[in-house]
């Protein structure tokens, strides 16, 4: 089987007007006929689901919350891109795409990235007109700050809560709609399986987590918004709900799952301090406008920060990286901070953290600006810390974020099941090999409001459904396999809790499958997964019933399914004979100890279909084909 | 300082909505004070599972004070003793060794618990989807900086933009009252150029609809306002009444 994206053809900066005009249209009177399930209402599903009614499509959204303004989207501090070029320096349309893709160290499609930085633009007006109150100037124009990664200005933000005024707009707008009766909304709903006939994607089955009730619904296509698969680390940004069941369950029923091995580690978050810890919290990116990065130049200096001289200090990525400097993409400065740690000049107890420094900020600005800059996220690191960032340095260290990997889309977002179509965080599409700052709310919204409205009228003008309800064997037979697992899970009586064995996959995963890689390494994680699993399956512990509000029920569901998704993940790192972004092989890397790239032999995606439990998964491979950019090995020096 | 503390707790235990609840009492030893309050609470639901008891449900999600889905009453303060302080945020440094904490959800008849700690909050949908949005389809927005917003209003609009849908308002008023929820978004709104033209119809059919579930009145006791983690301001309480006075008033919307 030869995957194809169907790019359209043409020049790059002509494709998206060439295909919206090629892409057929749906008759308004037609659209409110179709039934469309929409799974997720963080940004991507959100902003799909709004926006897919509008147009007069009848919407079924579901979320895993209580509401659908808790989506994790919420969380996203820093910013979103855009393309604005409003500060006067230099930006563009094609600099967007060029640093996006040298972002994610060339191995996403030039054209999907390409329509990314063409509707960046789009996304800020629409949310301006929704009332989000981005920061702006004196003179009442909208603001912007710097990101990791480029050097230009072009990131829009709202202190630092950008994720969750973009995700309040975006839900006023589904709001809208619900009021309006086009959109239906179920909350507290987990979707466990997906329902395909006749090779088309036709509904979901989800337990209703109050009453523990399975429900199907049947709809005309599926849109999967759930987000990613970062807490397979246990450990990380992530909120607590987030898991891989939704785009894994897809899987296993036919869809693709693309670069699983494509993790984010983000280079500021609070270090971990005791085994009892649920989450890390992520400082954002923004910090390092302003912060400077450092640790002591000899190793095992115990003293407190304040009292080691400016001499005696290590500004490592200022001085490796003179012309990016503190703002280096994530997986450079993730990397480089385990570097420093590995040489023990790592800093407190653990020496498994670095400092990040305001000092020279506050004293050039002073304190003011600072505050009005970053305030909550000082607030929230004292909180957390009990120490106070304007005063003493902030210590960090990196943390599990976000992942690039997801399930294989086309350029019109479908997965290789018709009618199943993935966006935001959940799909691999635009990241490549590592992602930058302020560009995960950016896809988000532009999947959402800017291409689904167009490419699912294509598919569903293009195609022939036959009319099928949930009362179809296909419903019938997931219904019983959903049921029949759950009854699994609560009958398993073991002595472990699900808590306790995430953990231990968590570490197993971080060990050997995280900043950087080797295969012996993975070798052995694969083999330690494969025994963990065994042991979950034979000795967890899930107390409660099925027919209740029953939250280890839920949580065991999920870690479940991240015992069978972190062999995937660790399949595909192994398979990568190369470094890039960040997935990181050490026996792949140059002189200064940056990732080694091998174009000839994998600049291509690599996706996954599922074979059975007991076989491996079968590799597909789509080419990448650059024809705009020309493939460099990154410099940030 | 990290150090260890043993602490009892009284939580509120309920299996479902038209269920008697009651407080049960646990024992939580060796809880390190770095930890977060809901941390401390998955220490002992780990040690309920183990000794084959259900363990208490929470709601809890982002664990960083942003998603809004956690919050319970802790010995009468919604979020815990804190200023400004999401219960996940609130650490254990700030209990002492010997200390017993009392645990309660929300309270208020808008607010049916589901289960334990756990209420449904759907009302607050119910809220925003009278009005407490702008009218505009995706696709027609005119440049971003056609019109300029003077800085402080953005600023504002951005410190009542802030809320987080916890509920802590609510469960501290005495009326169980949803003023500052509906007062916050109804500023945000209203402050905006973009928010103008709908803002008489908003005001009146975001407050008719709190009216109209059972959410109470507002009597300045100010409770709202000094439990809530974002300290939004009850100057929008203000804004909501002239908002809402104006609409009556003057509106040409009825």
């Amino acid at each position: 089987m030869q995957l194809d994206a169907k790019i359209p053809s043409g020049p790059l900066a002509e494709k998206w007007d060439k295909h919206r005009f090629e892409l057929k249209l749906v008759n308004p009177a037609n659209k409110r006929k179709y039934n469309i399930i929409v799974v997720g209402t963080g940004l991507a599903g959100g902003s799909a689901a709004a926006s897919l009614a509008e147009l007069g499509y009848y919407v079924k959204n579901f979320c895993i919350q209580d509401s659908p303004r808790r989506a994790h989207s919420i969380a996203a501090q820093g910013g979103i891109n855009a393309a604005k070029n409003y500060q006067n320096d230099g930006d563009s349309i094609w600099r967007l795409f060029y640093d996006t893709i040298k972002g994610g160290d060339f191995r996403a499609r030039e054209a999907n990235v390409y329509r990314l930085a063409q509707v960046s633009n789009n996304i800020i007006d629409h949310c301006v007109a929704q009332g989000i109150p981005f920061a702006r100037e004196y003179g009442g124009l909208l603001a912007n700050r710097s990101f990791g990664g480029a050097q230009v200005s072009r990131t829009f933000y709202a202190r630092g809560q950008t994720g969750q005024q973009l995700l309040l707009g975006a839900y006023s707008s589904l709001m809208r709609q619900v009021a309006a009766g086009q959109v239906t909304m179920f909350p507290r709903r987990e979707m466990l399986d997906i329902v395909v006939i006749n090779g088309q994607a036709r509904g979901i089955v989800v337990r209703n987590l109050i009453t523990g009730e399975i429900e199907s619904h049947a709809a005309d296509a599926v849109v999967l918004c759930t987000g990613g698969y970062a807490n397979v680390f246990y450990l990380s940004t992530n909120a607590m709900a987030s898991n891989v069941s939704a785009t894994f369950r897809a899987y296993k029923k036919g869809a693709f799952f693309a670069n699983p091995c494509y993790t984010q580690i983000h280079p500021t978050c609070i270090p971990v301090h005791g085994t009892y810890q649920s989450k890390l919290t992520l400082m954002s990116e923004s910090l390092r406008n302003d912060g400077r990065v450092w640790v002591p130049k000899i190793p095992g200096d115990k003293r407190p920060p304040n009292q080691i001289p400016e001499s005696e200090r290590d500004y490592y990525l200022e001085e490796k990286y003179p012309s990016f400097g503190n703002l280096v993409p994530r997986d450079v400065a993730s990397r480089n901070a385990k570097a420093q740690c590995d040489m023990g000049k790592g800093v407190e107890e653990t020496g498994f953290a670095v400092y990040l420094d305001f000092a020279d900020a506050i004293k050039r600005d002073g304190k003011e600006v600072i505050e009005q800059k970053y305030g909550n996220l000082f607030q929230m690191y004292e909180k957390i810390t009990a120490s106070n960032p304007y005063e003493e340095p902030m210590v960090i260290f990196p943390a599990s974020h976000y992942v690039m990997g997801g399930l294989w889309v086309d350029y019109n977002l479908m997965s290789n099941l018709d009618g199943l179509f993935v966006m935001g965080e959940a799909n691999f599409s635009d990241h490549g090999a590592n992602r930058l700052g302020a560009s995960a709310l950016m896809q988000g919204l532009a999947d959402g409001y800017f291409v689904i409205p167009y490419t699912i009228g294509g598919y569903l003008a293009g195609t022939d459904r036959p009319e099928i309800t949930t009362d179809h064997p296909a419903f019938k037979e997931a219904t019983h396999y959903v049921t029949e697992r759950t009854r699994k899970l609560l009958s398993i009586n073991g002595k472990r809790t699900v808590d306790d064995i995430h953990r231990q996959l968590g570490q197993i995963l971080w060990e050997y499958c995280g900043m950087s890689r080797n295969d012996e390494g993975l070798l052995k994680a694969r083999k330690l997964i494969q025994e963990l699993r065994e042991e979950f399956w034979k000795n967890a512990m899930v107390p409660g019933s099925s027919e209740d509000f029953n939250q280890s029920l839920e949580r065991a569901g999920r870690v479940a399914d991240f015992l069978e998704f972190a062999e995937l993940l660790v399949i595909d790192a192994f398979e990568r004979k190369e470094s890039c972004g960040g997935h990181f092989n050490e026996a792949y890397q140059t002189e200064e100890h940056e990732a080694r790239r091998d174009d000839e032999n994998f600049c291509h995606v690599a996706a996954w279909e599922y074979k059975g439990d007991d076989k491996d998964p079968e590799l597909y491979k789509e080419s990448l084909v650059f024809e705009n950019v020309t493939l460099t090995q990154r410099s940030y020096k | 300082m990290t150090k260890n503390i043993n602490i009892t707790l009284k939580v509120w235990r309920q299996k479902g909505p038209n269920v008697k609840g009651g407080f049960e009492t646990y024992h939580a030893t060796n809880i390190s004070t770095d930890m977060s309050f809901l941390e401390m609470v998955d220490v002992v639901n780990e040690q309920l599972t183990l000794d084959g008891k259900d363990p208490i449900a929470f709601d809890h999600d982002c664990r960083e004070g942003i998603c809004g889905m956690c919050g319970a009453v802790i010995n009468g303060r919604s979020h815990g003793p804190e200023k400004g302080t999401t219960l996940c945020q609130l650490h254990m440094r700030h209990f002492s060794n010997g200390d017993t904490i009392v645990i309660e959800p929300w309270r208020a008849k808008a607010f049916p618990i589901v289960k334990d700690l756990v209420v449904d909050r759907s009302a607050f949908d119910q809220i925003i989807l009278a009005g407490g949005y702008i009218s505009v389809n995706t696709g027609g927005a005119p440049d971003a900086n056609s019109i300029p917003i003077a800085q402080e209003i953005a600023e504002l609009a951005m410190d009542a933009a802030a809320c987080i849908g916890c509920g802590a308002c609510v469960a501290a008023c005495p009326n169980a009252s949803a003023m500052l929820f509906t007062g916050a978004k109804i500023s945000q709104l209203a402050l905006l150029p973009q928010g103008k033209p709908e803002a008489a119809n908003r005001a009146l059919a975001m407050v008719n609809k709190m009216d109209e579930l059972c959410f109470g009145n507002c009597s300045n006791e100010r409770e709202c306002e000094a439990e809530c983690p974002k300290e939004i301001s009850i100057s929008n309480i203000a804004r909501l009444n002239r908002e809402f006075v104006k609409a009556g008033l003057v509106s040409v919307v009825k």
